[in-house]
This record gives C-alpha cells, structure tokens and sequence, in this order.
C-alpha cells in the first residue's frame, strides 16, 4: 500500500497542512504538537503551521483577548486587515495577533480609512448594540463582532452598503474528551435604490466526543431571507404594537416571518397603519432590531431542527444502518446452528416467526 | 506511533481513509503498526463463481490476492497461496451461511464475510466482517440517509478447548458515517468509529459459532447503543452548551417574575 518512495518537502507539507486544517475546534495545537513527532522535520513543520494557523483561525473565527484588558477582537476574514492584523470594530481597534500561538500580541488604534463612515457607523453600532444582547442571551460563551464589509465611504442615504454579523461560540472541555463550536455568519445588505435589505447566513456547528472513540458532529445550514424595507416598518410596527400591548415582543417576531400566533390582530393592525405612516425611513435603531430578530428567529430555527434531527436518530436514520432488533424482534438463533449448518431450519424457524 | 494514533483520533472519522494514507506515506517504517492498529473503512470484491461479494481485510490477503469466502478461491488468482485446514473451513463455510442470515436480520442488507485462520497456540481465529452502505440510492430503506455507512470488524480468538471449556476472546469495531440533507435544516453529518473487547470462558458443548455469535451480537447491541446513546448524546449536548434551547432562556425571565 504504502510505496516506499521519499516524499519531497512539498508533499509533506500539504500532507501537513491537510492535518491541522482538519483539527477539530480547539484542538489545532494538540493537532500540531502530534504532526511535530509525526513530521520529524522542523523546516517542514514550521512552513506547515505558519500556512496553516491563519487559515484555521480565520475559518473557526476564533476569539483573542486584546493586552491591557482592551477586550477580545474575533479573527475572521472580514476583519482582516493585513496578515497579522485584525479590527475589533467595537472599540475601533486594530489587534496585532501571533497566529502560530493563538494570543493577540500588541493593540493600536484603527485609522480612519480602516473605519466605515459616520453614517455607516450608525448603522453598524446600532446593530452591533442589539446583536451583542441577543448573543449575550443566545450563547452563553458567544462573541460577536459587526462589520462593514461594503460601501463603508457612503455618506448617507441612496447608496448600498453591507454588514456582515459574527457570531463565534466555542467551548472547549478536553478534560471530558468534548470540544465544540458554533459560527453564524450574516450578511446583510442594505440595497437603497431596491428598498431591500437581503439578509443571508450560513451556520455552523460542529462538536467531537473522543473518550475511548472519536464521534464528530458537523452540520451546516445556509438560510436567508429578503425583507422590504416596507416590510421592516410592518415588523416594527407588530412589534412596537406588541410592547404597548404589553405582549413579550420577541415572541410576535413570528408574524411577519410566518409563525401562527393567537392574538388580536385586530388592534395591532390599527396600531400598526399608525405606526407606519409616522416613518419614512428605516432609522439604525429600527433596522438593527428587526435584523436581530430576523437573525434570532432563523438560528432558533436552526437549533430545533438539529434537535429533530437528533431525535429522529434512534428509530429512523439510524435504523438504516443496523436495527436495535432482527425484523424477527427476537435475538438470533444461535442455538439452532450447532454442529453443522441448518441454515434450512433457521430460515423454517423464521418463517414460523413471522 | 502513539503521536500518529493521537492524530487518528482527532481527525474527522469520515476522513479516515484520507488521514491513514497519509500517515503511510509520512511513516512508511511503520506502516505494518499502522495498518493493524488503524482500522479503515472496508473494501469489497465479486466473486463471479458465486455470484456473491465478499468484504476484504487483511485476515484474507495473501500477497496482493484476496480470498473469497464464498468460493474459497483467491481474487485475483494466486498460486502457492494460503488456505485454512480443512476442519476449519467447514467451520468457516457454516460461519458464511449463518453469519448472512444474521447480517440480514440486523441489517436489512449489507455484506457479511467469515473468515478463519489457525494462530500459533492451537486455537484458532474468526473475523467477521459487516459492510452496510445504508444510503438512499443503496439499501437505506427508509430513505432517510443522504450518505450512510456502516463498517464492523469482529476479530475472536479462540483458546483451545479445555475440559469443555473455551476461552474467547473478542475485539470489535465499528465505524460509521451518517448525512442527512435537507432544505429546511441543512446537512447534518455524525461520523465516528468505537473499539472495544469482550472475553468469556465458554462452554463449547453448544459449538463455537453459536458461542461466537452470541457474543456478536451482545457485542453489536452495546455498540450501536453506545453510540446512539452516549457519543451521539454527548455531540448533542455540547451543541445545546454553546446554543441553550430557547425554552431554557424564556424560562429565565418568567422564574424570577413569579
């Protein structure tokens, strides 16, 4: 099988790169410590990690804390920078990071061309605000990051721009052989001249169980949805209508996205025609809420169809593999195969059975 | 070794192949090691005289040949080759025919091969092997798979009898991926692969097969539950870690307001 033939430097390396790519969530420097032993070859390994690691890091969005308690930046490709430097757009701040040993070296301001302006801004942290609650709800080891991604010089209104919304959880538990994460990414553009806010995420989650075995989830999902800016104000307007009904808001997110609700639609209505003819364009605030709920509505979603998923595990997916029971419902007859094969008995025997 | 096992058990299981053909070409010194410690996903030849396929493994390779267990002829063909003594391939054609009815029962499908060789302390060994491919373009009946599959090895040594008694002793793994696909949720792919052992004194009055396939079985049980059960659970729980259900969040609220 294996031919005995020398690799070249190259080949061992991607051989390398393929490895740490391949870690599971947390896992890349007990990946690279093995490879080390593996590899046997210091040139080979170093060229391998400093290809690799930033690769990794950007695609598992991992979180650094910044020195000096300047809080943690996420390193992802939208905050990308230059090689080693990523924006933390909360605090307008530029983390030097050392991606081979995963920690954030150096801090610096950013630059005004690096940032979005004033009026993105607005947007942006307005968005930034509410992501931040409904993340800090929705995972309990979450960090999330908004970034402008497109059109971060427009000035005001009649131009597009895009925000894209990380959502990076992991949590690492290798004393109990468990590590997993979960990374949402949305983009949501913000079209002017449609009036459309097209709003689009990809989800993923993956976990590894490894005490005596290596068991891996890894799930993915890609969802979106264009929302009218007209339609926004409808949200809005349910929304607002709730709360002064003094009805729990998160719950009539629902409506307008196509979840059956039992209330009196009747009044909120009313309130709703009011609402609408008071705004003419969506303010950073109402967008931001209504891009958060849309965001909270398709990873709750989410979450309940992994947890289908899982429940029909035991009697449906995993039934066409191997069956708990023989379609006998019974144990196999082992007992009737001694000595020689009476195969023609057991096949009479189930027959009866059946 | 040790740090290419550790590798092996962090990669992806459904990236197995890829990972242990790498670590054959990095460590071509230790590739024996590696081969018998690294189990992959099974292989399968047709054996035309019999019209039936048979699962390879290294238990049936001589060379680069591979013998049937249905024909008992090696594929492809090879002179001078190895072939169990005459009493133990009556035991292992019983095995085939039993074993077949068994992996049909369990299964629904799916591939079995027996095979048997002498070892060096008088006894003898047994590996059974199980390919299922339950996808829905193969033998998934209920169409539920994008992509399944479903790999177990059973190797036994059997001890030589002793006053009626003999000693078993039984090492399984199994190896699976499962994928489902669907518009509203996505992909969703558990992959893994377990190992364990079982030894027991047995009473040999009743034969070996039944013995041995007993222990199968019993083995089989605990590995299909302990993978639905524990290691599917414990992926599901750290998903609900990083995302608690909603219903966990909602009840925060209501808790304190009463």
């Amino acid at each position: 099988m294996a031919e005995e033939v020398e690799l070249s430097p190259k080949q061992k390396k991607e051989i390398a790169k393929w490895f740490l790519l391949n870690s599971p969530a947390g896992e890349i420097q007990y990946v690279a410590k093995d490879l080390r032993l593996v590899l046997n070859d210091n040139e080979v390994y170093d060229e391998a990690v400093s290809e690799s690691f930033p690769i990794y890091n950007k695609s598992h969005m991992i979180c650094l804390q910044m020195p000096a308690g300047a809080g943690d930046v996420l390193v992802t490709s939208f905050g990308e920078l230059g090689e080693n430097e990523y924006l933390d757009p909360r605090t307008a701040q530029v983390a030097i990071v050392d991606h081979v040993k995963q920690v954030c070296t150096e801090v610096r301001p950013a630059t005004d061309e690096e940032l979005p302006s004033a009026y993105v801004e607005e947007f942006r942290s307005a968005l930034d605000v509410e992501i931040l609650k409904y993340a800090g709800e929705a995972y309990p080891k979450g960090v999330c990051s908004v970034y402008c991604t497109k059109g971060k010089e427009v000035e005001g209104p009649g131009f597009n721009f895009e925000l894209v919304v990380v959502i990076s959880a992991c949590r690492l538990s290798p004393q109990n052989f468990c590590n997993g994460s979960w990374r949402s990414v949305w983009t949501i553009e913000f079209q002017d001249e449609a009036q459309v806010l097209e709003v689009k995420g990809k989800l993923q989650v993956g976990a590894h169980y490894f005490e005596e075995g290596n068991v891996q989830l890894d799930a993915k999902h890609e969802c979106g949805d264009s929302t009218l800016f007209q339609a926004i104000y409808e949200l809005l307007a349910k929304y607002m209508a709730f709360n002064l009904l003094g009805l729990d808001a998160n719950k009539v997110v629902g409506i307008a996205i196509g979840r059956t609700i039992l209330l009196d639609f009747s009044a909120m209505l009313l309130i709703s025609i009011l609402y609408m003819k008071l705004i003419v364009i969506p303010s950073p605030d109402d967008s931001a809420i209504s891009i958060s709920n849309i965001l909270r509505h398709h990873e709750t979603e989410y979450l309940a169809s992994l947890e289908v998923s899982y429940s029909n595990l035991p009697d449906n997916t995993f039934k066409d593999l191997r069956r708990k029971l023989p379609v006998t419902r019974t144990l196999f007859p082992w007992h009737n195969t001694s000595q020689f094969s009476l195969t023609r008995e057991i096949t009479k025997e189930l027959g009866i059975g059946k | 070794m040790e740090a290419a096992m550790g590798l092996m058990r962090r990669m992806p299981p459904k990236h197995s192949e890829t990972a242990l053909s790498a670590l054959l070409s990095l460590l071509p010194d230790h590739s024996s090691d590696l081969l018998s410690q690294v189990d992959q996903p099974l292989q399968v030849l047709f054996d035309e005289e019999s019209g039936k396929e048979f699962i390879l493994c290294e238990y049936n390779r001589d060379a680069d040949s591979y013998r049937s267990p249905w024909s008992n002829k090696y594929h492809p063909p090879l002179e001078d080759a190895l072939y169990p003594p005459a009493e133990l391939r009556k035991l292992e054609i019983e095995a085939n025919e039993v074993f077949a009815i068994y992996r049909d029962q369990y299964y629904e499908g799916g591939i079995s091969s027996v095979y048997m060789w002498e070892d060096d302390n008088e006894g003898f060994v047994a590996c059974f092997l199980i390919k299922k491919d339950g996808s829905k373009t193969a033998q998934g009946r209920r169409r539920h798979l994008e992509e399944g599959a479903w790999d177990a090895i059973h190797v036994i040594e059997v001890a030589p009898e002793e006053e009626g008694i003999a000693r078993y002793c039984l090492t399984s793994t199994v190896m699976l991926s499962l994928t489902t696909d669907h518009e509203s949720s996505g992909t969703f792919s558990l992959s893994g692969s377990i190992r364990r052992q079982m030894n027991m004194d047995l009473s040999v009055s009743e034969g070996h097969l039944c013995n041995m396939g007993k222990m199968i079985e019993e083995m089989e049980g605990k590995l299909r539950n302990s993978l639905d059960q524990v290691y599917f659970g414990k992926t599901k729980e750290m998903v609900c870690t990083l995302r608690p259900p909603s219903e966990v969040i909602m009840r925060l609220p209501d808790s304190t307001g009463l």
